[in-house]
């Protein structure tokens, strides 16, 4: 098992841990604005657990997803992974953790050079980690790994992108992530460019990896996926936690007012905006005029979650978590 | 609700290639009253926006092999593209997939503004003002027009593009995807727009065009089902929603997630198999290699039939 690598070994289940980190984008002429895109946050994905991140558009999935897969530097506080802190690997170290996680992103188009077959995903994953392996026993293993992601070899090897879906290609760099043992797969957007039923497929190919112990970050602007799958929901806006916990919790009973106004916006089948409108307004009614947060620690003032004594979160129940209901960052409440 | 806008009728629309013609539009027939909005829907790939852009303006590769279409009561010449330019834009505007990324981005929104325009014969200044006046219906600012697209958030973008292509009080609006790729909160303000220009008589009637079906029943007075180059099924609403008729549109609802549903306890199956390829389309029933109720009579092409008042299936079954 390529995990072994991985020394410090962790707590039986406990898989990646984020801790306080952010994110500061330089932009502008000569990079003279700042852009906090993550700010101060903390959670964790654990083995066999799906996570999913959700916020709109720029709330800073993507850049803590980059985050985990060391595609962005890792600032604040730090990473874990298995029980080591990942934010200062180099080179040949970074290589040995690709081996254990890896990600999967939006547009599978992109992933792939239009000149080149589409298979190339795999033998370039072979020179770089599986140079040894004999090619009688590499199409063995490719062919297992298209299976684990229900695609049959004869369907899509040899060819080239344009005569494969979308949900084929996504498919395939799924099976090139299951080459390599991985422990964490990073899932950004991966099904907003798929139609309905193949959508359906590929959550259902993430339960099946879940259910053998994969840890899952499941990045996703559409609340009615990521609950399908989850195990526990991060909501995410403007770079911070507004709220956590698991998803019924979240969706049963959300509770910050952002969640709320994500949670009427999706479309539903069967219930129109104004009816799950008016539930919401009927269930907020007990909330009008108050803050848990600020309930759970009244002297919490300022500006929520910058600082690193302070927890940006309330406990409002059992796994349920909360930010400040003004934490967008500018103002409090 | 029931004079009609549109009719079509023994559409068909192929594609030239080199390996021969997609058959990517198969004997259409439908109407549109004025003043209804109606969901276009389906798998990727079964045609939905070919059907938007026959009724605008063939490209270059379609060919308009047979069938009429309508708008008020006068017949579109759609195959040729010189005389539709008259139509376009006045009678019928599409927005296309992928506007949003469409949009010039070293053109200022107002100079592209402008252009479009005068490329129909229209003076901008007949139209500032009423210009000026819808954008502020849409939240946005009159400076939007002195910004490069670049500059804008996708929801910004898709409601410059909404009001630009309502200004002109189109008879017809086609609206391909215009809300896919934006999250939830965007999608809906969108989508209210669409509802919110209809209301307001910029537009008469739409054709909405989505994978989304639970956005198009948030909507729509009417959704259309289509599968692979044909028409399936049409009625109102509510009506596919709660009670689909055709094998396909039942799979595709039943095969959506809901708010609440979880894997643990309803895995949800999707609609195994894939379509038929359009170069060659098998005869007969064409859902017929993935439909759990084909039988014999399904070797033969079921036709597309009013079952009930307004609701039209094409499936033995039906
Ligand atoms: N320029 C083209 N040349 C050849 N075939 C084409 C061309 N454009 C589309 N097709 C084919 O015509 C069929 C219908 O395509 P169309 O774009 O109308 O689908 P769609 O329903 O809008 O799909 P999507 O949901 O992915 O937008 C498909 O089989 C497609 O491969
Ligand atoms: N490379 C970059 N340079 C500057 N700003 C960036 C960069 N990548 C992302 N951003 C900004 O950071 C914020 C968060 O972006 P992102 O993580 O991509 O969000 P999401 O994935 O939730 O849409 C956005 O405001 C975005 O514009
Ligand atoms: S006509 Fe036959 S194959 Fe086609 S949808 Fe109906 S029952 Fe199924
Ligand atoms: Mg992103
Ligand atoms: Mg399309």
């Amino acid at each position: 098992m390529a995990t072994t690598s991985l020394a410090g070994k962790p707590e039986a289940e406990r898989c990646c841990t984020v801790d306080r980190v952010s994110m500061v984008y330089k932009i502008g002429a000569f990079g003279g604005t700042d852009l906090p895109a993550v700010r101060d946050v903390s959670f964790e994905v654990r083995a066999g657990e799906v996570v999913s991140l959700i916020g709109e558009s720029g709330s800073g999935k993507t850049t803590l997803g980059k985050m985990i897969l060391r595609l962005c530097p890792i600032t604040g506080e730090t990473i874990t992974v298995d029980g080591v802190d990942i934010s200062t690997f180099k080179r040949r170290r970074l290589k040995t953790y690709y081996r254990s996680v890896q990600g999967v992103f939006q547009d599978p188009f992109s992933s792939y050079n239009p000149i080149f077959k589409a298979d190339r995903v795999f033998s370039m994953i072979k020179d770089e980690y599986f140079a040894e392996v004999n090619a009688a026993e590499w199409r063995r293993k490719v062919a297992a790994s298209l299976e684990a992601v229900r695609l049959s070899p004869d369907e899509v090897l040899n060819k080239y992108p344009h005569q494969l879906s979308g949900g084929q290609l996504q498919r395939i760099l799924i099976a090139r992530a299951l080459l390599l043992d991985i422990r964490l797969l990073v899932a950004d957007e991966i099904i907003s460019m798929l139609d309905a039923s193949t959508r359906i497929d590929v959550l259902n190919l993430l339960a099946d990896l879940k259910a053998q112990g994969l840890g899952i970050l499941f990045i996703t602007h559409d609340l009615s996926l990521g609950n399908y799958v989850s195990d526990k929901t991060v909501i995410l806006r403007r770079g911070r936690i507004v709220e956590m916990g698991a998803p019924d919790r979240v969706f049963g009973n959300p509770l910050h007012p952002y969640t709320k106004s994500l949670l009427t916006s999706v479309p539903q089948l069967h219930r129109k905006w104004e009816r799950v409108e008016a539930e919401l307004a009927a269930g907020r009614a007990g909330l009008t005029g108050r803050c848990i947060y600020h309930e759970r620690y009244p002297n919490g003032d300022g500006p929520v979650g910058l600082d690193a004594e302070r927890p940006t979160l309330a406990e409002a129940e059992d796994d349920h978590f909360v930010a400040c209901f003004q934490a967008d960052g500018e103002e409090t409440c | 609700m029931s004079k009609v806008s549109l009719r079509v009728a023994g559409l068909k629309v192929h594609y030239r290639t080199l390996r021969g013609d997609v058959k990517a539009l198969d004997d259409v027939t439908f109407a549109v009253a004025d003043g209804e909005t109606m969901g276009l829907a389906g798998e990727s790939g079964c045609g939905k926006t070919t059907l938007g852009k026959s009724l605008i303006r063939l490209d270059g590769r379609m060919r308009h092999v047979d069938g009429t279409v309508e708008l008020d009561d006068e017949e579109l010449p759609i195959g040729d593209t010189a005389r539709m330019n008259d139509f376009r834009f006045r009678e019928v505007f599409i927005i296309p997939q992928y506007a949003m990324s469409a949009m010039n981005p070293t053109r200022k929104i107002g100079k592209m503004t402008k252009e479009l325009l005068e490329s129909r014969g229209v003076r901008f200044e007949t139209v500032r003002t009423e210009l000026k006046r819808r954008l502020e219906l849409v939240g946005l600012a009159h400076d939007v027009l002195d910004r490069y697209p670049i500059e804008l958030s996708g929801g910004m973008k898709q409601r410059m593009v909404m009001v630009l292509s309502t200004l002109l009080n189109p008879s017809l609006l086609v609206a391909d995807e215009v809300t896919s790729a934006l999250d939830v909160s965007t999608q809906r303000a969108v989508a209210e727009t669409l509802v919110d220009f209809r209301d307001r008589g910029f537009v008469r009637s739409m054709i909405v065009i989505t994978h989304d079906v639970s956005l198009v029943y948030q909507i729509a007075d009417s959704i259309m089902v289509m599968y692979a180059g044909k028409l399936a099924e049409k009625a109102p609403t509510d009506v596919i929603v709660d009670s689909p008729r055709h094998p396909y549109t039942q799979l595709l609802i039943s095969s959506l997630p809901e708010v609440g549903v979880k894997y643990a306890d309803k895995r949800l199956t999707g609609i195994p198999g894939s379509p038929p390829s359009l170069l060659d389309p098998p005869a007969g029933c064409r859902f017929r290699d993935r439909c759990p109720l084909a039988f014999d009579k399904c070797s033969e092409e079921p036709p597309f039939v009013e079952v009930e008042h307004g609701h039209y299936v094409a499936c033995w079954k039906a």
